[in-house]
């Protein structure tokens, strides 16, 4: 795949000299035209961020301007402050809420899933392989067959408008997929290792923490980061489960400020990239486990 | 283990549950009654509930986007998968999209396509095209949707160029010995070997499909005239505005129902066209 030479026979008259030159020219070719083409997808897909933030700069006036131009003649940093402190708005507030669940939520799927999977991939007991299998097939079942129910538990013992309805569950089992992930990691790992603890007595939980927990940290990694994505974006629990304002989200806060008069585009979108920021750092910093956790639940298929 | 045994309890218990509530009509504040399939029954024959309607906008939606996505995934992936200095920043930049929260992408998407002041309408008029009215006309609202779902293709593209970097070099070779022409190369040889990776895919896309919920629920307020009144959102409404709670139920059965049967199909006809190494 890396040259779209012509077929061999248009050439095989000529001379060795020239077809070697023929080639090199149309690999140049086949390269710039790879490159022209991805510089243009690549600008389009940056569209979207980059206008973001460009609006989030603009002056009131500039910011609403037909057509828009395309770099703010003034800069407008205060823009970002101005939407954060928007009467009746709570942006703090809301960041520690999502801070607090995004965290318990990442202890709890790590703690948790590691734990099952552990169990999965290494205790034998009855009915395990059923167990695991029913674990997996989880995965089908669509979320709003298991929600209703439990959004009525949830009312029944008062849990309404608390934090708890997204946080709790995560504490048990943490998700199908990440145990699926998890126990396939696990699995490699050579059992000499707890044999050895074994008779040296440690216990099953200190084998977990000891030696499975240390050994799989790129693992447990590739789980941290795709939980504390999803969780920091989650807008559907939080929209079912929090009512109150005090108790949003960012992006239950975001959708609120939208609907909120005065408030202007450049202030959303500033809000906007504020809330993009943590995320576009996790991602940089953490490349390599993004791209390798897509492979592996993709490839494990 | 009893923490599986907890796991499996918050799954099978509500699913019982959720099965005898959608034979109910429930609205939380009196006891559910049963009345036996009427729900069923109902959405089917109540045009006014918009189940069927939203089930097509659901399916047109995916009978486009999960094919369009693919294989501009693919198209991404093939050009990525070039050996040719600089694609690890490509690949970077075409993911990026999917990490920006959905929230906010939402809200900079109905900015872009706002029909008086967006950005895309500038530049069309600039070079002299008619301007589009995207979200904002029954027509034109779910083919937009369509085509914004382009910008999500990074998780998938990552997907396939693993697949494509584990189809051996040697397969290659003996192709281009053979005189195969790079279109049969694809043809004979990626494609077959990638097939695993598109059926998975599919399935994973056509099930993200039916929780499509943020820029219906945000951005289209399922409009204009419900002609993006996504499933999903549909459901929503139905449990959480009005409080059918039996009703929702019973939609959400129904979703279940319906992705366990395009699964199926899709199983039974991955026989002809997926290829598996013999060892599995």
């Amino acid at each position: 795949m890396t040259t779209l030479h012509e077929p061999l026979s248009n050439s095989a008259h000529a001379s060795a000299a020239l077809y070697a030159r023929h080639r090199q020219r149309n690999r140049i070719l086949h390269a710039l035209l790879v490159y022209g083409v991805l510089t243009l997808v690549s600008l389009i897909f940056l569209l979207p961020l980059a206008w973001m933030i460009v609006t989030a700069l603009k002056t009131p006036q500039e910011a609403i301007l037909f057509p828009p131009t395309i770099i703010p003649r003034q800069i407008a940093w205060e823009n970002f402050a101005k939407a954060w402190t928007f009467p009746g708005m709570q942006f703090t507030r809301w960041t520690i809420n999502t801070l607090v669940i995004s965290g318990t939520v990442l202890i709890g799927v790590l703690l948790t899933s590691s734990l099952v999977a552990y169990g999965f991939a290494r205790i034998r007991f009855p009915g395990r392989e059923f167990w695991f299998i029913a674990t997996i097939a989880s995965i089908m079942l669509p979320p709003q067959v298991t929600l209703i129910p439990l959004y009525i538990l949830f009312y029944r013992i008062g849990w309404l408008n608390t934090l708890n309805p997204l946080i709790i569950p995560a504490w048990f089992g943490g998700g199908a997929l990440n145990i699926f992930l998890l126990r396939q990691f696990f699995l490699q790992i050579p059992t000499e290792l707890e044999e050895a603890a074994y008779i040296d007595g440690a216990n099953r939980f200190q084998i977990w923490w000891r030696i499975f927990l240390p050994l799989s940290v790129p693992a447990l990694l590739t789980v941290a980061i795709f939980t504390f994505q999803s969780t920091w974006n989650d807008f559907y629990g939080p929209l079912i489960f929090l009512t109150g304002k005090e108790n949003y989200t960012l992006a239950l806060g975001i959708n609120l400020f939208a609907g909120t008069t005065g408030t202007e585009i450049q202030y959303m979108m500033a809000i906007s990239f504020l809330m993009t920021i943590p995320m576009v750092v996790v991602f940089f910093v953490a490349q390599r486990y993004f791209i390798g956790g897509i492979v592996l639940t993709g490839v494990n298929r | 283990m009893p923490v599986v045994l907890g796991l499996i309890l918050f799954v099978f218990g509500p699913m019982i549950v959720s099965l005898y509530m959608s034979l109910t009509e429930y609205t939380i504040l009196q006891p559910p009654q049963f009345i036996g399939i009427r729900n069923y029954v109902d959405m089917f024959s109540r045009p006014t509930l918009r189940v069927l309607q939203s089930l097509g906008v659901t399916l047109i939606y995916a009978a486009a986007a999960v094919p369009l996505t693919l294989v501009a995934a693919l198209a991404a992936a093939l050009l990525l998968n070039q050996k040719l200095p600089g694609m690890r920043v490509f690949r970077t930049i075409l993911y990026i999209p999917t990490v920006v929260p959905l929230v906010a992408t939402v809200f900079v998407w109905g900015w872009l396509l706002h029909p008086q002041l967006g950005l895309i309408n500038a530049t069309l008029e600039a070079i002299g095209l008619p301007p589009g009215t995207w979200l904002a006309e029954p027509e034109t609202a779910l083919p937009t949707l369509i085509a914004l779902s382009l910008w999500s293709i990074g998780p998938t593209m990552v997907i396939f160029l693993a697949g494509l970097q584990s189809v051996p070099e040697s397969l290659y070779d003996a192709g281009k010995i053979d005189g195969a022409s790079h279109p049969q190369l694809f043809w004979y040889i990626t494609l077959p070997q990638i097939s695993p990776t598109i059926f998975f895919v599919m399935i994973t896309g056509l099930i993200g499909t039916f929780q499509y919920f943020i820029p219906a629920f945000i951005l289209t307020k399922g409009g204009p005239l419900y002609a993006t009144y996504f499933y999903n959102l549909n459901l929503y409404e139905k449990a959480f505005r009005w409080q059918f709670m039996g009703l929702a139920s019973a939609m959400a059965w129904l979703m279940f129902a319906i992705i366990l049967a395009l699964t199926l199909i899709l199983f039974r006809t991955s026989d002809a066209w997926v290829y598996y190494e013999v060892k599995r």
